[in-house]
């Protein structure tokens, strides 16, 4: 059907069923934030052990439709292991993907290779055409993110 | 109140949906396809009348109401106030011209109601008995006020199928000050057997709130049967305009009500440090109101008055008869349908699940096929808790639907099905 295959890639399809990363850690030690998004109910939990210099594991819980679920997941994929800093790199190109991102935060996703760099993450760029779906997209980055925040403020 | 006669055929109808979607323009724009509108539930559509009848008043009649000696702003009064009555005897009101308070919708009545009520009415450690399947908008005020004025809530439960469990009503409702209830849910489409409860809680005393947003849209409500003390409902499910609604109270209720919000209109008399509020209905109307919506809803009232609200409940148990059949039908196990098994319990909307599909995802599958529904918590979260589950997709349905709309549904979810198996 014309308009779905943007929005519903094979790969989103594929995380919403065998979503990767799902889960909790026990908290403490792991970092633990729960995001709401009021408009449709969706509820995401993200886990984060830190080990001071990166992040050892990240685990997602909660419910959500596909477009949340399945960007939760490929979030967990981008980001574990990676350092703060790379992992806030992460989530600049994952804004700049969805046409998110301040002017001066934006990473230039032009070429047919920055996509491919992307790797799976590209396929949730889709999105962009369907705003409604956008906080969907968000709700597990943000919530991520504010566990960064929280890391950010114990170095 | 409670369950309406058996309805079993949409042919059978007096006016046909067919016909009655030429009044709606929304209907005749170009789109790429029909569209099949779901979601009265949510806000319905309005007649070409209603639109008329705000354009016509802005274009010539407007002024501001109750303020000019100048003959205009009189014509404008008049137009208002004839609004007025013609909704107070759309519902049966006794007295219209003082018991029909105009807000802004009904979530603004029950926020007066609930304020009003907390100011010399409640006190400390009172009991105020509400339902779990309210909407926000009559639980949220209540919890905001047990969190400044430690008012204590209940909760009168229900059924597997949504059905109030009136078994210990007597001890639930025993000391209440004031039973807040809705009349038809906006999420199970339980009709409540409210009358029946306004009954025992005036036994013991209590003020009967109803809120009827679901259930004046769709049935006949007269408010000398109901039960009711104070009854809120919105213009804009019922084919009025946004930005008006309505409270309906007893002159004895009303009157022991202090004001709500304070301002111009509201007032007799205004001295430096205190002030004198003004006769009903006025002294809850504080500010300009929304004129054009009020004479806008008048024209919806006719619009319906026209109709005949028993022909329209009548449409309504024949659709929402035919779309449980035809969901059941076609995805029996696999499809989870909330509140109650049988049609004539019900009104106006049909919430549902899918297993391995989201609503959110239903939802925009349906976009594609140029069907609306809502996908959601219906503003409706401590129910959603209680089912399990963070949404469900709901179908709901007003006179300009018919059986075309139900069989778009289901195919259209037949696709969303197949689509995520």
């Amino acid at each position: 059907m014309q308009g779905l295959e943007d929005l519903y890639r094979e790969i989103i399809l594929d995380h919403y069923k065998n979503p990767r990363n799902s889960g909790t850690l026990e908290s403490p030690p792991a970092l633990k934030n729960e995001g709401y998004n009021p408009l449709c109910g969706d509820e995401v939990t993200i886990y984060v052990n830190w080990d001071g210099d990166k992040i050892a594991d990240i685990k997602m819980a909660g419910q959500g439709c596909s477009i949340s679920r399945s960007s939760a997941s490929l979030m967990t994929i981008s980001v574990k292991g990676k350092s703060l800093e790379e992992a806030r790199g992460v989530i600049k190109t994952f804004k700049s993907l969805l046409s998110l991102a301040d002017d001066h935060e934006t990473v230039e996703i032009q070429t047919n290779e920055d996509l491919r760099a992307l790797g799976e993450l590209a396929a949730l760029q889709g999105v962009v055409k369907f705003p409604v779906r956008i906080k969907c997209a968000t709700l597990a980055w943000n919530t991520f993110s504010q566990i960064l925040d929280e890391i950010d403020a114990t170095i | 109140m409670g369950t309406l006669p058996e309805m079993p055929n949409l042919n059978e109808l007096s006016f046909d949906p067919k016909v009655i979607k030429k009044d709606f323009p929304i209907f005749s724009q170009n789109r790429d396809k029909p569209l099949v509108f779901l979601d009265s539930g949510a806000s319905s559509q309005r007649p070409t009348s209603v639109l008329d009848a705000m354009d016509d008043y802005y274009r010539t009649t407007h002024a501001n109401v109750h303020r000019g000696v100048y003959a205009l702003a009189e014509e404008a009064t008049n137009r208002y106030e004839a609004a007025r009555l013609k909704i107070g005897n759309f519902i049966g009101a006794p007295n219209p011209s003082k018991e029909i308070v105009f807000s802004k919708n009904s979530t603004e009545s029950l926020n007066l109601i609930a304020n009003s009520l907390g100011h010399g009415y409640l006190h400390a450690g009172d009991k105020v008995v509400l339902t779990k399947m309210e909407h926000h908008a009559n639980h949220v005020p209540w919890i905001m006020l047990a969190s400044y004025l430690g008012i204590k809530l209940e909760f009168i439960d229900h059924d597997e199928q949504g059905r109030l469990i009136l078994d210990n009503l007597d001890q639930t409702l025993d000391g209440a000050k004031v039973v807040s209830l809705t009349l038809a849910s906006n999420v199970l489409g339980t009709i409540t057997p409210f009358s029946q409860i306004a009954q025992v809680a005036h036994s013991y005393g209590a003020i009967v709130v109803g809120d009827a947003s679901q259930y004046v849209p769709h049935m006949p409500l007269n408010v000398k049967e109901l039960g009711a003390d104070l009854v809120a409902f919105t213009g804009h499910k019922m084919l009025g305009p946004t930005g008006v609604g309505v409270l309906w109270g007893n002159l004895k209720t009303l009157e022991s009500m202090p004001p709500f919000l304070g301002g111009g209109d509201m007032i007799a008399d205004v001295r430096l440090e205190s002030y004198t509020p003004n006769e009903l209905p006025y002294k809850f109307e504080a500010g300009t109101p929304p004129i054009a919506e009020v004479i806008g809803l008048g024209a919806a009232v006719d619009y319906l008055n026209n109709l005949g609200m028993q022909n329209i409940a009548n449409h309504d148990r024949a659709i929402m008869k035919i779309a449980l059949e035809k969901i059941n039908d076609r995805f029996g196990d696999t499809i989870k349908i909330y509140g109650p098994k049988d049609y004539k319990e019900r009104s106006g909307c049909i919430s549902f699940s899918f297993e391995n599909v989201h609503p959110h995802d239903i939802s925009q599958i349906l976009d594609l096929h140029g069907v609306c529904v809502r996908a959601g918590h219906h503003c409706a979260k401590p129910l959603m808790r209680e089912l399990g589950v963070a949404a469900t997709a709901r179908a709901s349905f007003h006179i300009y639907n018919d059986e075309d709309d139900v069989d778009a549904l289901v195919e259209a979810l037949a696709e969303a099905q197949r689509y995520f198996s």
